[in-house]
């Protein structure tokens, strides 16, 4: 029982990570694009983040 | 000047004991030395009876020098007592013809004896009774509790003579200005944003202020114990519900613009959905503050694992360079648990035109 539950965990944090990864990619981008709205990209790209990260820990806790 | 007076008082207040125990015997070698680490480190991130600054030792023995704290319980009416009694864990205390002892953080009531007796499962069969001690985490909280008094009592009564802020009001008057022009107004509304920033304010403050208090060598993790964040995201949990008005409850209930059916279906989700946001308040800010507390523990250990100079080397920088990132993590995690909180409370008291729907 205990390595299918880590090997989901595991998953799960990959998972998240590459969510993360890819907000602050696409966040990178369009300030980029897109200077003067620096300021309200940053604060969604946070949320969301944040968002994301909180399956993360749900996951390592699960485990 | 006011600050220094404050501390100096504290400290006459417990005074310092110092407690002597008998040194582990080196001979085990580089086992002990990890064993002894991660004992270390596993109770640097728990909550404390007594408030442990540093160690050092004589030819014979370890001393320890602390603070004894005071340790309330309810046992048939209220017992206090201070925590040297316990010495460690290493005896059981005498008070008022009543037996405790201190087994892993945890009060026990025992014989004079002091024995812990478990059933078949390893479960501890003693009686547990209710601690109400003011324990390291709760002395923390005090200080910071003083400490933001102090600072923004002092800030509040500088506006009154001009509208220029003077001291460290020059310093925390543009962040208080960021969480009202840029946290409250935009995701409250600017109709209803008044009433909440009290909160918001000092729920950021506070989250900030103990979190620096972690990265200090006083050895202090409040956010890492459960119990402080479940308490923050609990009251975020009580504004919102009660704040909330009838298009909040509305959109719960009897989701608007969907079939019929799929209402039923949605709402028990969306009440489920109101418990799970205070939640993941609170697991964010534990699980991110006792994670970097652990790693930068872990990295720390190096130099006992190495004992040469590149550990050493390797293990400063890193350590170093995390605590940056740290100092970044707390005010980055103080400022989402405060966002969030805007957002639901905007939520809450969202105004729509349901005609447009």
């Amino acid at each position: 029982m205990e390595i299918p539950k880590i090997i989901g965990g595991g998953l799960v944090v990959i998972g998240a990570g590459i969510g993360i990864g890819r907000i602050g990619g696409s966040a990178l981008e369009a300030m980029a694009r897109q200077p003067e709205l620096t300021g309200k990209i940053q604060t969604v790209m946070l949320i969301a983040a944040a968002l994301i990260e909180g399956i993360g820990f749900a996951a390592l806790f699960a485990l | 000047m006011k600050v220094k007076t404050l501390f100096l008082t504290l400290s006459l207040f417990f005074a310092i004991n110092s407690f002597a125990e008998e040194t582990h015997s080196n001979t085990e070698g580089e086992r002990n030395v990890r064993s002894e680490y991660s004992d270390f480190k596993n109770h640097h991130l728990l909550d404390n009876h007594s408030f442990k600054l540093f160690k050092y030792e004589t030819e014979e023995k370890t001393k320890y020098v602390s603070f004894p704290l005071p340790i309330i319980l309810w046992d048939n009416g209220i017992q206090m007592f201070l925590s040297s009694k316990f010495y460690f864990g290493k005896k059981e205390a005498e008070h008022n013809g009543n037996f405790y002892k201190l087994y892993h953080n945890k009060i026990y009531k025992t014989n004079e004896l002091g024995v812990i007796n478990y059933d078949e499962n390893h479960k501890i069969l003693n009686e547990k009774p209710l601690d109400f001690s003011i324990t390291k985490n709760v002395v923390l909280i005090l200080i910071c509790l003083i400490l933001m008094i102090v600072i923004f009592g002092k800030m509040a009564k500088s506006y009154k003579n001009n509208s220029l802020p003077s001291g460290l009001g020059r310093f925390l008057e543009p962040i208080v200005l960021y969480i009202r022009d840029d946290i409250a107004r935009p995701n409250i509304g600017e109709k209803h944003y008044k009433k909440y920033m009290s909160f918001l304010l000092t729920v950021f403050f506070f989250i900030w202020f103990v979190n620096l208090f972690g990265l200090t060598p006083l050895g202090s993790n409040v956010t890492n114990n459960i119990a402080v964040t479940a308490s923050l995201a609990v009251l975020t949990y009580i504004i919102t519900t009660f704040t909330a008005n009838k298009n909040y409850w509305g959109h719960i209930f009897w989701m608007p613009g969907v079939p019929g059916p799929m209402k039923i279906i949605l709402a028990p989700i969306e009440l489920l959905g109101t418990i799970i946001k205070p939640f993941s308040l609170m697991i964010r800010l534990y699980a991110n503050m006792t994670a970097g507390h652990v790693v930068l523990m872990s990295i720390l250990g190096l130099i006992f694992i190495f004992k040469n100079w590149i550990g050493g080397t390797l293990s400063f920088g890193l350590a170093f360079s995390l605590s940056l990132l740290e100092l970044l993590v707390c005010v980055l995690q103080a400022y989402i648990f405060t966002m969030l909180s805007a957002l639901y409370f905007g939520a809450a008291v969202e105004e729509h035109d349901h005609e447009n729907h």
